[in-house]
């Protein structure tokens, strides 16, 4: 059993389907990109795996002992945020409230658990700096903590390197990478940079209003799909 | 100073006016910096309005004003939270229509009934006078109730504040939330209104929140900061009012800009300061 499966899932948005003919499954251990040009419903989809959207059709599971809570999810930012008055420690341990469920004040243990995800992506310096004063990479770290704060399994990403510059959207990329690689963390992303995509990512889920392909990320440079897509680098 | 104080609080309805003022700047406050963060600033002023209307109509029936203006409110807050959730409808344009028609309905009401006197102008800018007994216990009651749920929620309310879809991905029932806000808040503002007036309610709102804003980095120090400020403002109100014979409820909120402007200045110099003695550091280690 996998993380997720879908099998024949269909996504409606405001009453018109958005993504249909999802048939993929999510292993511990991967990191599936999911590309797909604007309005190709990969936001629908994020909301789907998240729970916030029941399927139009077909079946979303998880599976192999992943609860869909324990998802760690990093969204895209508002505009709200990028102004809040919020200390970067307050966020990131914001990220533990799925775990209080009902209680209403959080313990020692997620203080701690705050604490080591915040070192763990190095931003140990930024903890009482304030949210809004940040740079936008530093603010994307920020966030990462969180998401980690929330899950021990699952990083979903919502385009996590948008607005970024490039030096940091390397570094963003090499943080996530080793997240995957080397703490074993299962990484699903959503992006539009398709370069960085079939270089980092184990497998490929290509949208178009419907699925144009799942699998491998070498065979997804052979395809039609990935041929178009990447420009035809995969020839070069 | 010790003089005047003593002699203010002399007057009955100058205690339960207080009272009540400092309660619900209390609330209001504390409200506000999640109102303002989550944009929803319009929400307050609109629902002040609609109390206006509901207050008018009370009156006409000879009812009891609260009793029929509070459901009325709770109903109009969760009506205006749908329609700035919805991406449909353009939410600020649909506020001033709420409010505008409630406060054309209270006026019309009002001139059938009464007349256009000195109740209109009370309702609208406010009076000191009307505070009953009943309303002391009740704003109470309701402060009491306010501050509970915010301090049991505190955490939950800024997981809400500060990202929605983070919240309800970790399955936090964030339109409960949306709505407990909601909720109290047109709560706060009936029960502030009839003193502050319905034009200047959404001031005690709004002006904690953003005067915070302006000096403090964590959300917790916001909070507590707005708070502070809210009830000093408010207190510092009444007594100029009380000495110089002006309406509370204009004076509560200059004492507010007063605050504003001050705290602004602290922040923007502040700012500055620091721009400057790092541009320092750096021309040294050059």
């Amino acid at each position: 059993m996998a993380f997720i499966t879908c099998r024949d899932a269909a996504f409606a948005y405001e009453g018109k389907t958005a993504v249909s003919g999802l048939n993929f499954e999510v292993n511990q251990g991967d990191y599936l990109c999911i590309v797909g040009e604007n309005g190709s419903g990969k936001s629908t989809l994020v909301k789907g795996l998240l729970r916030l959207m029941r399927p139009q059709s077909g079946e979303v599971l998880t599976g192999d002992g992943l609860d869909s809570r324990e998802i760690g999810y990093l969204p895209q930012q508002t505009a709200a945020q990028k102004d809040f008055p919020a200390s970067a420690f307050e966020v990131v341990l914001s990220g533990r409230l799925a775990s209080r469920g009902l209680l209403p004040f959080y313990s020692r243990e997620d203080r701690k658990i705050a604490l080591q995800n915040i070192e763990r992506l190095g931003i140990s310096d930024l903890k009482s700096r304030c949210y809004r004063e940040l740079s936008g990479g530093q603010q994307q770290r920020v966030l990462l903590a969180r998401a980690l704060c929330a899950t021990q399994k699952l990083l979903l990403l919502d385009e996590p390197v948008a607005g970024l510059d490039p030096l940091v959207t390397q570094e963003m990329y090499r943080i996530i990478n080793e997240l995957c690689r080397e703490e074993g963390l299962t990484v699903v992303m959503v992006s539009h940079d398709i370069q960085s995509a079939v270089k980092y990512a184990s497998h490929i889920l290509h949208l178009q209003n419907a699925q144009v392909f799942f699998g491998k990320t070498a065979d997804y440079l052979l395809s039609d799909a990935g041929r178009t897509f990447t420009g035809g680098k995969a020839n070069a | 100073m010790l003089n005047i104080l003593s002699e203010m609080f002399s007057y009955t309805f100058l205690v339960r006016a207080v009272i009540v003022g400092l309660l619900v700047s209390l609330c209001s406050s504390l409200l506000g910096v999640s109102l303002v963060l989550k944009r929803y600033s319009m929400i307050g002023d609109g629902l002040s309005h609609v109390g206006f209307g509901a207050l008018a109509v009370a009156t006409a029936m000879n009812a009891a004003p609260l009793t029929i203006s509070i459901p009325v409110v709770v109903i109009a807050a969760f009506l205006l939270l749908r329609i700035s959730e919805s991406s449909k409808i353009k939410g600020d344009a649909a506020i001033a229509i709420i409010s505008t028609s409630s406060l054309a309905l209270g006026v019309v009401v009002i001139s059938q009934t009464t007349g256009m006197n000195t109740d209109v102008c009370n309702y609208m800018f406010g009076s000191i006078l009307v505070m009953s007994k009943g309303d002391v216990k009740l704003s109470i009651v309701l402060a009491a109730a306010v501050l509970a749920l915010f301090i049991l929620f505190y955490n939950k309310i800024f997981a809400v504040t500060f990202d929605e879809s983070f919240s309800r991905a970790t399955g936090v029932k964030t339109s409960a939330y949306n709505m407990l806000l909601a909720l109290l808040t047109a709560i706060t503002i009936v029960l502030g209104m009839r003193m502050m007036g319905a034009l200047l309610i959404s001031s005690l709102v709004i002006f904690p929140a953003l005067t915070s804003m302006r000096v403090c980095k964590r959300f917790f120090s916001v909070t507590v900061c707005s708070a502070t400020v809210s009830v000093v403002c408010f207190f510092v109100g009444v007594v100029l009012s009380y000495i110089y014979e002006t309406p509370t409820g204009a004076s509560v909120v200059v004492v507010n800009i007063a605050a504003f402007l001050l705290f602004w200045l602290f922040g923007a110099s502040r700012t500055l300061f620091r721009a400057k003695s790092a541009n320092a550091v750096t021309e040294d280690e050059q």
